[in-house]
């Protein structure tokens, strides 16, 4: 971690008692008591100037009967990050909540609630977010077991080659580590976080005692055309107009981090693939840089170069299809997403050709990538950015950027303020649609985004417009960056040492991040130096834009709600992973 | 097509093929539904994206007559499990199944609808929807290719060429019961285990008020007379 010595000092003299410096081997940043957590968190962002909170989520260190919380915090003009930490004991793990002074915060504390019970004190609404309300436990706790619990690490015994291959279920007939509670009785069970859910969207009652119109709640989802899968809102009516609205999801919450923690570090790499489907090369890129990070590589020249392309080229393909579900969501139902995913299916096609596979690529490796170029697909990729994408994006200025429909439905709808944007953590197009020109790849370069000539994209209105502008800009920056791949890409060796199935990794932490297609993508991971990580956290875009969604629905009409999500561009295996 | 249907083999005199075809019932039948099959608007993951790129122009379904996808299952005949199924969405699903009108058919694209693929082992997943649901086709592939899926396809149209209006279970005269809707408790459960469940509970139940109460008054004689 380095920051500039200044900071450091200031914030270890002004809370001499409260912070002191993570000393642990591999570690960094400081230890916050948990009792000054919100007058040093106050200071972190009024004076030290860490205005945006990225990161939010708790490691369970079970040997030393901990619960540590980890904060990463960003300036939003750029650098590197301040990481804070605050541990508290595991049997009672209690944490005041930074969601008064970082309203992003929110979703992430309750995951963490969720997943390992660390209660969040002040919390506005402190429900589970994942799992629903009445299940048994908090699973990423590391003493909590699956129902058909195989063995703590991989490789399994059932796959391994002198064991016969064998199910568990058929070993563990009755899933045993389910443990309903004494008494239980399914009879009259009834799930009861909904009645928390509606009450958390408020009851309808009007307090001045004015006119008293119904207020009506309106479920969306989960399963609904507009939800992009499977994603739920239950939002307050009043009339047309929305007066509340609360995302629900989970419905797609796949376990990647519990799995994660089981998983190799290398075996892993194919499940990032599936967290945001429509861009596993930026999943695989994130992923990568954090455990580099923690083995202290990199990569060489060319495969830093491969890279850069394929992350590129993800972004096209993703912000095409982002365009195109916008356009389905604001009911030009399917013709524009055809033109989308016409220009998608050239990338998919350079993807299959690199990587063996459309959509799961599985391409990076840890100091480099898996398989060099084939032949002939550099020129595939010049003809894509230097002639085919930049008619093609005109094509779609024709069509949809000047479309009188597409304006007046999108134009000043569902604004978001840059104050509003960076205070809830929102990242990545929805952030420089705001005004705020942060994005990673300037703001904190990694690998060699530093040597590409490129502008960051931003617009100033916040609104449904502007977000869908930026994406446009976005897609031709990145054949502008993508030119310049192809023109230098040099020759060269695409693998740092030997490849190996199982790396070492040595203890400590890291936190890698990426500017993902849909924004601030981080992968936190901690290594006790076992095979497996000790915690492997996501930072999700997806996730933490959604706590965007409310601000800026309310007040809209519930038609606009379709078109605000659309314009987040959410992937649900990312939001619930 | 006429090729196809026109099978049973009599002799249809030359001035009139062009009008009249003759067949069985159960051919004419089963053409018509299998041309056109209607599947759910309905995506679970990443295996979705997928199903989308086959609805497409490049891969395109409508081919095969089922260009219309509805998001409401009452219009459907087909639905595709795309994707990973959460026990949080279980639920859902086996209610959408429900409510979509006979004959009806399931996909199940990909390996985690199939049997829970590399989330197999979560806490959150269920291994497979053919624990709560039947399933007609499976697609291995993570995720399938188009061409996977249209394979998918074709397979469920030979099956349903197979069918025989006697003997379907849809036209029986006893309607088809309901699939019971699995229940989000501690964990997830099927209602049809509620007596084992009680009766696991109400012993824990009793062993710890035992276990409580046994150091204090061991003599509690037993209250029925
Ligand atoms: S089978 Fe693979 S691609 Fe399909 S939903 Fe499961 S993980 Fe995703």
């Amino acid at each position: 971690m380095e920051q500039t010595p200044t900071l450091t000092s200031t914030l270890e003299t002004r809370f001499p008692e409260a912070v002191v410096r993570d000393e642990r081997k591999g570690f960094s940043g400081y230890l916050v008591k948990p009792e000054s957590l919100i007058e040093v968190a106050t200071f972190i962002r009024d004076e030290m100037g860490y205005d945006y909170l990225s990161s939010v989520t708790g490691v369970d260190y079970l040997p030393e009967g901990k619960m540590e919380v980890v904060y990463h915090a960003y300036k939003s003009t750029g650098g590197s990050a301040l990481v804070f930490k605050a541990q508290t004991p595991r049997d009672n793990p209690v944490v005041p909540s930074l969601v008064p002074l970082y309203p992003g915060a929110d979703l992430q504390e309750r995951e963490a609630w969720d997943l390992l019970g660390i209660r969040f004190e002040g919390h506005p609404d402190l429900r589970r977010i994942l799992m629903w309300e009445g299940f048994e436990g908090h699973p990423l706790r590391k003493d909590w077991r699956e129902a058909f619990f195989e063995e703590e690490g991989k490789p399994f015994k059932n796959r391994w080659p002198e064991g016969r291959a064998y199910r568990i279920e058929d070993k563990n007939l009755f899933g045993n580590n389910v443990d309903y509670p004494a008494g239980f009785n399914p009879e009259n069970w009834t799930l009861d976080g909904e009645a928390a859910l509606y009450g958390s969207v408020g009851q309808a009652v009007q307090p001045d005692g004015s006119l008293k119109t119904d207020a009506i709640i309106v479920n969306l989802g989960p399963q609904h055309p507009s939800t992009h899968g499977v994603f739920r809102m239950a939002a307050r009516l009043d009339g047309e107009t929305i007066v509340d609205l609360k995302p629900v999801m989970g419905y797609l919450h796949r376990n990647h981090e519990k799995i994660g923690e089981r998983n190799t570090y290398l075996g892993n790499m194919p499940f990032t693939d599936r967290l945001d489907y429509l861009s596993s090369m930026s999943n695989n890129f994130g992923y990568a840089l954090a455990v580099e990070k923690l083995m202290g590589i990199r990569p060489p020249e060319r495969a830093e170069y491969i890279r850069v392309m394929m992350a590129e080229l993800t972004r096209i393909s993703n912000h095409l299809m982002a365009i195109g579900a916008l356009m389905n969501d604001l009911g030009a139902y399917f013709t524009p997403m055809l033109y989308a995913l016409e220009e998608r299916e050239l990338v998919l096609d350079i993807f299959e050709a690199v990587s063996g596979s459309r959509m799961m690529c599985n391409y990076f490796r840890f100091g480099g990538v898996a398989r060099d170029l084939p032949e002939g697909i550099l020129e595939k990729v010049r003809v894509l950015v230097y002639d085919r994408l930049p008619r093609k994006m005109e094509d779609l200025d024709v069509y949809i950027t000047q479309s009188e429909i597409v304006r007046n439905r999108c134009e000043g709808v569902g604004v978001l303020t840059p104050e509003q944007a960076i205070a809830l953590s929102m990242a990545g197009p929805v952030l420089r649609a705001s005004g705020v020109p942060y994005d990673v790849r300037r703001a904190d370069p990694y690998s060699i985004y530093d040597r590409f000539e490129f502008d960051v994209a931003v617009r100033y209105h916040g609104d449904i417009y502007d977000r869908y502008l930026i994406r446009m800009d976005e897609i031709r920056e990145s054949c502008r960056i993508l030119q310049q791949v192809v023109d230098t890409i040099p020759e060269g060796r695409i693998q740092e040492g030997k490849p190996q199935y199982q790396v070492r990794v040595p203890a400590g932490e890291a936190y890698g991040r990426v500017e993902g297609p849909k924004g601030e993508l981080g992968f936190y991971v901690v290594s006790n130096g076992k095979p497996n990580p000790w915690r492997y956290h996501v930072r999700a875009p997806s996730f933490i834009n959604l706590t965007g969604l409310g601000p800026m629905s309310i007040g809209n009409k519930i038609a606009d709600v379709v078109a605000v999500l659309g314009s987040i561009d959410i992937v649900l295996g990312e939001t619930d992973r | 097509m006429s090729e196809e249907i026109n099978s049973p083999g009599y002799d249809i005199p030359p001035e009139m093929q062009a009008q009249v075809r003759i067949t069985t019932l159960d051919k004419i039948y089963n053409w018509g539904r299998r041309s056109s099959i209607w599947p759910m608007m309905f995506g679970l993951a990443c295996c979705a994206i997928e199903m989308i790129c086959t609805a497409a122009s490049r891969f395109d379904f409508a081919r095969f007559g089922m260009e219309i996808m509805r998001p409401s299952p009452r219009q459907v005949d087909l639905m595709i499990v795309s994707g990973t199924v959460t026990k949080k969405m279980a639920p859902q699903i086996v209610r959408l199944y429900n409510q979509m009108p006979e004959p009806k058919y399931v996909i199940a694209m990909g390996a985690c609808a199939s049997g829970g693929g590399p989330f197999k082992e979560g806490y959150n997943v269920v291994a497979g929807i053919d624990r709560y649901i039947p399933v007609d086709v499976y697609i291995p592939g993570c995720p399938p290719t188009p061409q996977a899926l249209l394979h998918g396809f074709i397979r469920l149209m030979e099956k349903i060429d197979k069918e025989s209006i006697s003997t379907s279970r849809w036209y029986r005269k006893e309607p088809i019961p309901a699939i019971p809707v699995p229940i989000l408790g501690p964990d997830i459960f099927d209602p049809r285990q509620a007596s084992a469940i009680t009766a696991y509970t109400q012993e824990k139940l009793a062993k710890q008020t035992q276990a409580e109460q046994a150091p204090a008054e061991p003599a509690a004689a037993p209250e029925q007379a």
